[in-house]
């Protein structure tokens, strides 16, 4: 729980990182086989729906719309929030976050906090910063309690530990919890027993909780939060302070859209028709729960990318994880090779403009993608993950040969002329290259491509030669050999 | 019909069969092909790339060479998808007029090759014979931009001799992916080869698709591999004949 | 500048640019400098498009309440259908295995027999709840601790959804405070079939909003490992659903 936990800052770019992944066999199986089987869970799930597409464009308007009128629903929120007996504090990176939480838990007062698991707290980075502050935070989503005790980062947004296979999850354990019983089996229900053990005791000490929220409904003041384990209603309900922290994208306008987004969020996410537990709350009850509950908007990137009309519907997103699960590039690089809390095609699309593109590792995660399009395909939201990547492709910065190469090659590609000319020189090269029909090696830049695969060599005459020798030219021949 | 060809820079330069075969199936059909020589490449690799200006004057290009047929072929789902779904918003962007007027009249009757042959023209016998077993990978922008669906199926079900083969995973993405095969070799690999154990677990001999790009791909590896698969656009299937299959399989 | 004024500043700017160059999506209001229009807000919240299933199985085709007590069964709860006048002695035929578990099972906890109540849940559904059980209250309030040693608790419930089996608290009378059905391991609670609503739009406008709510579909579980699910990790180990009627 204390030491060193990694961070994103100096990830590698995307292709360094997924090299070594897609090395790793234990990753590789452990990827294949819990991406596939939820895989076809979710499809199951979803088909029970006849009306999924309707849902779904449902979703995306009002998400849309909300996201137009933001202004309007924060506040809106606000006020609820207020009403209720809650109080509300704004944050426009993860630095002032980080120091209106580790204020409000030193003020509860506290030196200890129970966490459940939240992204955006992942994001900015709130556990070290609480850390150095003397302030010791417990994960207790069991997979973010494995991530924790094994000085790990998530790999997933909603199975962080998803990397890990049952005998190395034991092994932390055994390693790491200083209760786990002795002779502790590699058996997922005895682990999950193990976990719940170790943290029952904070849970029902705990003074303070921390969570986030998957929806903020504006015109009631709630907070929802989604969950399956049950950690997150200890969290929410028995400590006297509750800290809330939750990205500005996340709210909604109103009550009855529940009945929207909770209809696709577990089937999307876990393929059921609803996860075990769901809280909601507005404020404070007296005598049920908190007596104090705070509520930390978070900004950190989220308005600058409302403001790229393309990039903004990764707002959208619900952080059901179902683009990750489908994606064959994620299934064969893991996680941690997109250098970011958020991981896989949204991920792709997210942390780039909530961090930027000029780091090493965000200027790659657009390029991280075939484009196949599995993802826009599943996403409860609709959003155009395809479209979005390949609109950041053109802001980011490229380097001078490449440049040089798509500028060049763009001449030749956009001109008839040029590209007639380019191809007879191509069939002239046939004399040197590929008589076999084909390429074993390809100079640099196409180096890489000749590595696994071998290339076509050019045939005796492109296709316009042919045509123009056989239709142009007076002798008609027909359109065989 | 007069139907225009837009054969794609790719399938020029290095799979003139593939461009010859559109020729020969649409000519079998009875209607009237036609290459505006003026014709380039439709810019999808370099707007796929980020370098979105770049792609511009061959938008321009395709739409001066394309205006005024009755339909446009090409062989390749993925150059299809870029003029009928990005052209639009490319000619928006840069705020060209003129090019957002002429790519609305000519991008809707730009048709992938078995979209034209069984939706437009509603034929799936085209006459064709090809004795071997062939398994049909479907490209992704042919799946899930063009929604094509399974009309490459219902032709190559009317082949005559033809046995198909279902291929396993076969809505999984082959790894290509433009430049990310390029920028991205080790995962465009790890994609590539297990969409290669898919296709000889189908006992094919042949791989068919929509698209060049992705056959050239998987083509690589599966020579590479020296696996005795070969690789056929779906076109050069459905032109073969009795009299053309003597000369083999490529 | 406060970050609360700096916030919202940047939102009013980005939506105007994304509004100018096109594609703000729909139910964009107009672009003002300063304070946002409600009513125009609220006008095109109200056009937005719903044309999804207000109930997936139609209670005048379907038995929605065999339909919930189907869909609860499948997350592995315990779901009895009782006629409503059978509801006292299916209560005591629950309680009772809890009260005294064979050795082999679960561990004995120091209140063996006892079970909490909370005020509200109808006294006449106890009366054939054996006398060597202890029924609890929770005034005053139990801690965390007492919580924990106890062997379970009875609750009613608000609303029950049929199309996903799920249970909703909303912690009025008879359900308790949120910590009554948390800390227990054994959870039984007592669903009235006219409490069963088809889907989530008839559930959710049936609640109030500025109450706290707890949704329950079935114990809890985890499917953090390996994704194999495994149930049991921090709420009640065992939920027992009672339909009546």
């Amino acid at each position: 729980m204390n030491g060193s936990m990694p961070t994103y800052l100096g990830m590698p770019a995307f292709p360094a990182a997924a090299k070594a992944a897609v090395a790793d066999s234990q990753l590789r199986r452990n990827l294949t086989h819990a991406t596939g089987t939820i895989r076809a869970k979710r499809a199951g799930a979803v088909a029970e729906l006849d009306d999924w597409e309707r849902l779904r464009q449902a979703a995306k308007a009002i998400k849309d719309h909300t996201l137009a009128n933001l202004d309007a629903y924060l506040l809106r929120l606000e006020e609820n929030v207020i009403k209720g007996g809650g109080q509300v504090h704004w944050a426009q990176d993860a630095a002032q976050a980080n120091a209106i939480v580790a204020g409000l838990v030193r003020a509860a007062p506290a030196d200890r906090v129970v966490k459940v698991k939240s992204m955006v707290t992942q994001e900015i980075g709130l556990n070290d910063a609480l850390e150095s502050g003397g302030i010791v935070a417990t994960e207790t989503d069991l997979a973010e309690l494995i991530v924790q005790l094994g000085h790990d980062l998530p790999s997933h947004i909603l199975v962080p530990a998803i990397h890990k296979n049952r005998s190395e999850i034991r092994e932390i354990f055994r390693r790491e919890m200083p209760d786990a019983p002795a002779g502790l089996t590699d058996d997922p229900a005895e682990l999950a027993a193990a976990a719940r053990r170790h943290l029952r005791h904070e849970f029902l000490h705990a003074s303070v909780g921390i969570s986030g929220a998957n929806f903020a409904i504006a015109d009631t003041g709630s907070l929802v939060v989604v969950e399956s384990e049950g950690n997150g209603r200890m969290c929410v309900t028995l400590p006297r302070t509750l800290i809330s922290v939750v990205g500005v994208e996340k709210v909604l306008p109103s009550w009855r859209d529940l009945e929207v987004f909770l209809a696709l969020l577990p089937r999307s996410s876990t393929a059921e028709r609803m996860n075990p537990y769901t809280s909601i709350w507005s404020g404070v009850t007296p005598g049920d729960g908190p007596e104090q509950f705070h509520l930390v908007l978070v900004d950190n990137g989220r308005t600058a990318s409302l403001a790229d009309q393309t990039g903004r519907q990764a707002l959208r997103c619900i952080r059901c994880s179902a683009c990750l699960n489908v994606c064959p590039v994620y299934e064969r690089a893991g996680g941690h090779a997109y250098g970011s809390p958020y991981p896989g095609p949204i991920g792709a699309i997210i942390s780039p403009q909530l961090r930027g593109l000029s780091s090493p590792v965000d200027s790659s995660l657009p390029f991280a993608s075939t484009l196949c399009g599995a993802c826009y395909e599943v996403c409860p939201v609709a959003i155009n993950i395809p479209e979005a990547l390949v609109h950041l492709r053109a802001k980011v910065k490229h380097n001078f040969s490449e440049r040089t190469v798509f500028h060049l090659s763009g001449q030749v590609l956009e001109s008839p002329r040029r590209l007639a000319a380019a191809q007879r020189l191509a069939s002239l090269s046939r004399r040197f290259v590929g008589r076999s029909g084909r390429i074993r090696r390809l100079p640099p830049p196409l180096r890489g491509w000749t590595e696994t695969r071998d290339a076509p060599a050019p045939p005796a005459e492109s296709f316009r030669a042919w045509w123009q020798r056989t239709r142009e030219s007076g002798t008609r021949e027909r359109g065989t050999r | 019909m007069r139907i225009g060809l837009f054969v794609t820079c790719l399938t020029d330069t290095l799979f003139p069969e593939t461009g010859k075969a559109v020729v020969a199936v649409l000519e079998r059909l009875g209607h009237q092909v036609e290459f505006p020589a003026d014709q380039a490449c439709c810019g999808q690799m370099h707007f796929n790339t980020g370098y979105r200006r770049e792609a511009v004057p061959m938008a321009r290009t395709f739409v001066r060479a394309f205006s005024g047929y009755e339909a446009v072929v090409t062989p390749s789902a993925s150059c299809a998808s870029m003029v009928r779904e990005y052209y639009p918003a490319l000619a928006a962007e840069v705020g060209d007029e003129g090019l957002a007027r002429a790519v609305g009249e000519v991008a809707p009757r730009v048709f992938e090759l078995s979209a034209l042959v069984a939706d437009v023209l509603g034929l799936t016998d085209v006459g064709a014979y090809f004795p071997h077993r062939v398994t049909y990978h479907p490209t992704c922008h042919g799946l899930r931009m063009l929604l094509i669906g399974d009309a490459p199926l219902r032709l190559l079900r009317a082949v005559r001799g033809l046995d198909l083969a279902a291929l396993p995973d076969a809505e999984s993405c082959c790894g290509f992916g433009g430049t990310f095969a390029v920028k991205n070799p080790d995962v465009s690999a790890a994609m590539c080869a297990d969409k290669v154990a898919a296709i000889r677990q189908s006992r094919a001999e042949v791989v068919c698709a929509t698209d060049n790009s992705c056959l050239m791909h998987i083509g690589g590896a599966l020579s590479r591999s020296r696996s005795g698969v070969a690789t056929l656009h779906l076109a050069e299937i459905l032109a073969s004949t009795e009299a053309s299959t003597e000369a083999g399989v490529r | 500048m406060t970050a609360r004024d700096e916030i919202l500043a940047r939102i009013r700017t980005a939506n105007r640019t994304a509004n100018r160059t096109g594609a703000a999506g729909t139910g964009q209001t107009a672009a003002a400098a300063g304070a946002p229009d409600a009513a125009a807000v609220d006008a095109a919240y109200q056009a937005l498009p719903r044309d999804y299933l207000r109930a997936h199985h139609d209670p005048a085709e379907h038995d929605i309440v065999a339909l919930f007590a189907d869909r609860a069964a499948d997350y592995r709860a315990v779901v009895e259908r009782v006629p409503a006048p059978e509801v006292p002695a299916a209560i005591a035929c629950a309680l009772s295995p809890r009260a005294h578990p064979s050795p082999s099972t679960s561990p004995p906890t120091s209140d063996i027999s006892r079970f909490v109540v909370p005020r509200g849940f109808p006294s006449d559904w106890l009366t054939e709840v054996s006398a060597d059980i202890e029924l609890a209250s929770d005034e005053p309030p139990l801690s965390a601790a007492e919580l924990d040693a106890t062997a379970g608790v009875i609750t009613g419930c608000a609303v029950a959804i049929a199309e996903t089996g799920t249970i909703i608290l909303d912690h009025g009378p008879g359900q308790g405070r949120r910590a009554l059905t948390l800390v227990p391991d054994f959870h039984l609670v007592v669903v009235r079939a006219d409490q069963v609503a088809a889907d989530l739009a008839d559930a959710f406008a049936r609640l109030d909003p500025s109450r706290p709510h707890t949704l329950i579909s079935g114990p809890s579980a985890t499917s953090d490992i390996e994704l194999i699910r495994v149930e049991g990790v921090h709420g009640p180990r065992t939920l027992h659903i009672l339909l009546a009627g």
